[in-house]
């Protein structure tokens, strides 16, 4: 069916659009006039906003006491809830993608199931589970435990957000590795230690750098889950999402935008990453 | 040592001979109950504790039904505006080269990146009265901001990469051939989008609306600061969860995570199986 | 982590030759300023007089939340909640002695407060007392007495004007249900209902804080609002005590204890008047005296007896409260 001469693309990408430059750059100017507004004006706005009252007023917005603090609360709990989320990944794919055993569609699905969970039903669980009145609350009372209201609350409220996200990112690529390498590896008298770490690490390693993007982004940004767990007191619980809350109930605008545009500079750089990473995963 | 019959045994019960295997799962296992099962079992637990009556008649009232609607509905309709935008913004960068293009492609995942209290608070700013684009609108009688239309917006901003990237690659996959097939078979470029590569399209189109719509149905930062909360019009089902929880009705706040559960879970499920006719249309 | 790690540190470590003690103070929603103003003035006391370093972690929200949130586990060193109920349910679960209210002058008050109305400039809808906010079509703006204690302040204003004015209890609660009736949202705190009113732009009248309508006019611009004094309101005492429970474990009880006793200093009292709150000492009342409205106020025990009575049969579940209120009508 096809044409004796294979036409030039431009004449096919012109004729497929009907014949005319015209309907391509409408569409073009459509979908840059969408995304302009959509996405570009809300990011510069965040710049904009953040600098209003000038750059003394954004670094000392930044430099505040419980800005620190904030920040430092979101980077210990990534530093904590990437790792894991990273093992658990690793773990699952290799188990999901090398092997074949009863209830492995069940436990795709289940991956699958924190991100389906509205972000204040995450932290919802926790506090029925260990808050005062929750099933465990007693015993942590008794033992002198804080999960809410504090540090490992928080935690997990965003290990559970940001659960699946690795998982997800690695399993179609271990799956893409297939075995005939490790196991030839295995025959040749490696362990599995080995294994991992010499044949299927560097053949997944984009991919596992993907999800790692993407578990972080979401946990550093995470905040209906955190909101719910944290108890919101500024300079110990409150991270920067949350901390961002507070500055804007309390009308404080320009301090708000300041700590936003933090994060918004880390979701650029999120993006760049990303774009950069995709283009490696898909070449391999 | 093994014996052979053991060992082919073990193959083939589990496809592989790669040690490792009781460790993936096992970890796997163990992770994915202590995080999300366990937690998510406490949830059902609490709300248990609820006659069914009493379950009813909380999930039931009016002011909760409000909620869900407009939790459901506003995300149903923020992702069927997704779907044509989606598809543009896909078409325009997987068809054509403009300047910027590259910029644009990341920029999709903003929304993704970019936490939710920022997406937020820029938004509200953007559409308030005296916002830059509330201020355009006011005059001729469109409030955004503190209406159920801002709740709207927020939900497109937090779709759109789910419909553009899921189109995405599909579109990539469909190449050309069909197209200039079709063309020197005598249709119009009309013809030729809506014979022909629309209806290839459609599966992948379902499945970024329904991706789209599982993750703003439970949408919380983003839609909070610029929903104005009032009850029976802009409030949505996880405020109204804070909301019970502040009043420490940790049962009623149960019982409507439940509600919402229920429901995101049969949407996960028909994901999956679009997912499953997708695969199968596209031969993967 | 190091700067969590050190305060840690310091909260765990014993008083006497610790170089840092932190404090943290619960409080109700509108505080933040006021207690800005005194932790840093107490921070300096403390220092010249110690040279001990206090830093103060602060945490604000509907009063009857915060309460329930102590007791669940948020372990606050003082409470400066907005009634003495809140107060008495964590005593009540033994985080503080049920003696608190004798351990500081005036009842453990050392400001008080009133109910006022913040309108649009120009006072739009001609609000000028309380039976004109159960005007058809009239949108008041109140918090949630489920978790703020301004609110049930606001609760208990209207109920003591209209039982008076029209006589008795069962013509009071139609006043109140037909006022909640032009209530479209309950805010969780005062902060928050103020930023619906302001902000957002809801509704045509706000039951205000006293200070809480200052603060806005001095935010926000007298030009966009102002305030309407009611023909009456209520003596609104909001307490303060240090939790027994945690000041032992933290061991913070000497600089708790002087803490709650600075506010009733001259210097504590002085930035009180300056946040709009009325001082209780003698000579900051009568310096602040010009800023205040004068209204004819009456208190708590005059028309309702002890908190825990009101409580009990207004605002705890199946009260009249819940009686009263059905959103969205």
């Amino acid at each position: 069916m096809r044409p004796a001469l294979p036409l030039p693309r431009q004449a096919v990408r012109r004729r497929a659009k009907g014949q005319s430059a015209w309907v391509r750059l409408t569409l073009i100017g459509l979908a840059l006039a969408f995304a302009a507004l959509l996405l570009v004006l809300p990011l510069v706005t965040v710049f904009i906003e953040a600098f209003r009252g000038g750059l003394g007023k954004y670094i000392s917005s930044l430099s505040e006491r419980d800005a620190l603090r904030a920040i430092g609360l979101t980077l210990t709990v990534i530093s904590i809830v990437v790792p894991l989320n990273t093992l658990f990944g690793i773990a699952a794919a290799w188990a999901i993608a090398k092997y074949k055993f009863p209830g492995r569609s069940l436990l795709i699905s289940l991956i699958e199931l924190p991100l389906a969970v509205s972000p204040v039903i995450s932290g919802l669980v926790f506090v029925l589970l260990f808050g005062r009145q929750g099933f465990l609350g007693p015993w942590l009372a008794d033992h002198d435990l804080k999960i809410i209201f504090a540090l490992p609350g928080i935690v997990l409220a965003t290990a559970f957000v940001t659960f699946s996200y690795v998982a997800r990112e690695l399993t179609p690529v271990m799956q893409a590795q297939g075995q005939e390498e490790e196991e030839a590896a295995l025959t040749l008298g490696a362990n599995g230690l080995q294994i991992f770490w010499r044949v299927t690490l560097p053949g997944i390693k984009w991919g596992l750098l993907y999800g790692i993007i993407m578990c972080n982004a979401r946990a550093m940004g995470e905040f209906g889950a955190v909101a719910v767990v944290s108890g919101h007191i500024r300079g110990l619980t409150t991270t920067v999402p949350l901390y961002v809350e507070m500055l804007y109930n309390e009308y404080n605008t320009v301090a708000a935008f300041a700590s936003s545009s933090l994060l918004a500079l880390l979701a650029l750089v999120t993006l760049v990453l990303k774009s950069v990473l995709g283009r490696k995963k898909g070449a391999l | 040592m093994v014996t052979a019959p053991t060992r082919t045994r073990k193959i083939a019960a589990r496809g592989s001979i790669l040690p490792g295997f009781g460790l993936s799962l096992g970890f796997s296992l163990l992770y994915l109950s202590l995080l999300v099962l366990i937690p998510l079992g406490a949830l059902v637990l609490k709300s248990a504790h609820l006659s069914p009556g009493e379950f009813w008649a909380v999930v039931s009232s009016p002011r909760v039904v409000a909620s869900l609607q407009l939790s459901f509905g506003a995300a149903a309709i923020a992702s069927l505006i997704n779907v044509p935008f989606g598809l543009l913004l896909a078409w325009v960068l997987v068809r054509y080269d403009f300047p910027g293009k590259r910029l644009v492609d990341a920029l999709i995942d903003l929304p993704f990146a970019l936490p939710t209290a920022v997406a937020g608070i820029t938004l509200t700013t953007l559409l308030a009265k005296n916002g830059w684009i509330g201020s355009l609108l006011e005059p001729i009688g469109i409030k955004v901001a503190y209406t159920q239309l801002g709740v709207g917006v927020a939900l497109v901003f937090i779709g759109i990469p789910f419909v553009v990237r899921t189109v995405q690659p599909v579109l990539e996959e469909l190449g050309h051939e069909v197209e200039e097939a079709a063309l020197t078979l005598g249709a119009s470029g009309w013809q030729t989008f809506q014979r022909v590569v629309f209806p290839l399209l459609i599966p992948a189109l379902i499945t970024g609306f329904s991706l789209a719509f599982a993750r703003t149905i439970g949408e919380y930062g983003s839609v909070v600061f610029i929903s104005g909360n009032l009850p029976f019009k802009t409030e949505i089902a996880p405020l109204l969860i804070v909301t019970k929880l502040q009043q420490f009705d940790y049962a009623g706040a149960a019982a409507i995570g439940v509600t919402m559960l229920a429901i995101s879970l049969v949407l996960l499920l028909a994901i999956n199986l679009v997912q499953a006719r997708v695969a199968r249309r596209l031969g993967e | 982590m190091r700067s969590i790690l050190t305060l840690l540190t310091a909260l765990v470590a014993s008083l006497a030759f610790a170089q840092n003690v932190t404090l943290l103070n619960v409080s109700y929603d509108p505080t933040r300023e006021l207690y800005t103003d005194l932790n840093a003035a107490f921070a300096k006391y403390w220092k010249d007089k110690t040279g001990q370093t206090v830093s103060f972690n602060q945490s604000h929200g509907g009063s009857g939340a915060q309460a329930r949130a102590v007791i669940d586990g948020l372990e606050a060193d003082v409470v400066t909640l907005a009634l003495a109920y809140d107060i008495d349910q964590i005593a009540d679960k033994g985080l503080l002695s049920t003696d608190w209210v004798k351990r500081l002058p005036y009842n453990s008050t050392p400001y008080t407060s009133t109910v006022v109305f913040l309108v649009r400039k120009g006072n739009p809808k001609a609000v000028k007392d309380w039976d004109d906010l159960i005007k058809p079509g009239i949108q008041v703006i109140t918090p949630n007495p489920k978790t703020s204690g301004g609110a049930r302040w606001n609760f208990l204003a209207a109920w003591g004007y209209a039982k008076r004015k029209l006589g008795g209890d069962e013509k009071a609660q139609e006043y109140v249900r037909a006022l909640y009736k032009n209530v479209p949202v309950l805010d969780s705190g005062a902060r928050g209902a103020t930023t619906t009113f302001v902000e957002r732009g809801i509704g045509d009248v706000l039951l205000a804080w006293e200070n809480e309508a200052f603060l806005a006019l001095k935010q926000f611009g007298s030009d966009k609002f102002e305030i309407v004094v009611p023909s009456v309101s209520i003596l609104a005492e909001p307490p303060v005590a240090w939790v027994d429970k945690n000041v032992a474990k933290h061991g913070t009880l000497p600089v708790a204890q002087a803490y709650l006793n600075f506010l009733y200093s001259a210097q504590a009292q002085d930035l009180i008047g300056k946040n709009y709150y009325r001082p209780r000492l003698p000579s900051a009342a009568q310096k602040y005296a010009a800023q205040f409205p004068k209204i004819n106020l009456f208190t708590l025990k005059q028309v309702f007896g002890t908190w825990r009575e009101t409580q009990a049969k207004y605002f705890n579940d199946g009260g009249i409260f819940d009686k009263i209120y059905q959103p969205g009508q």
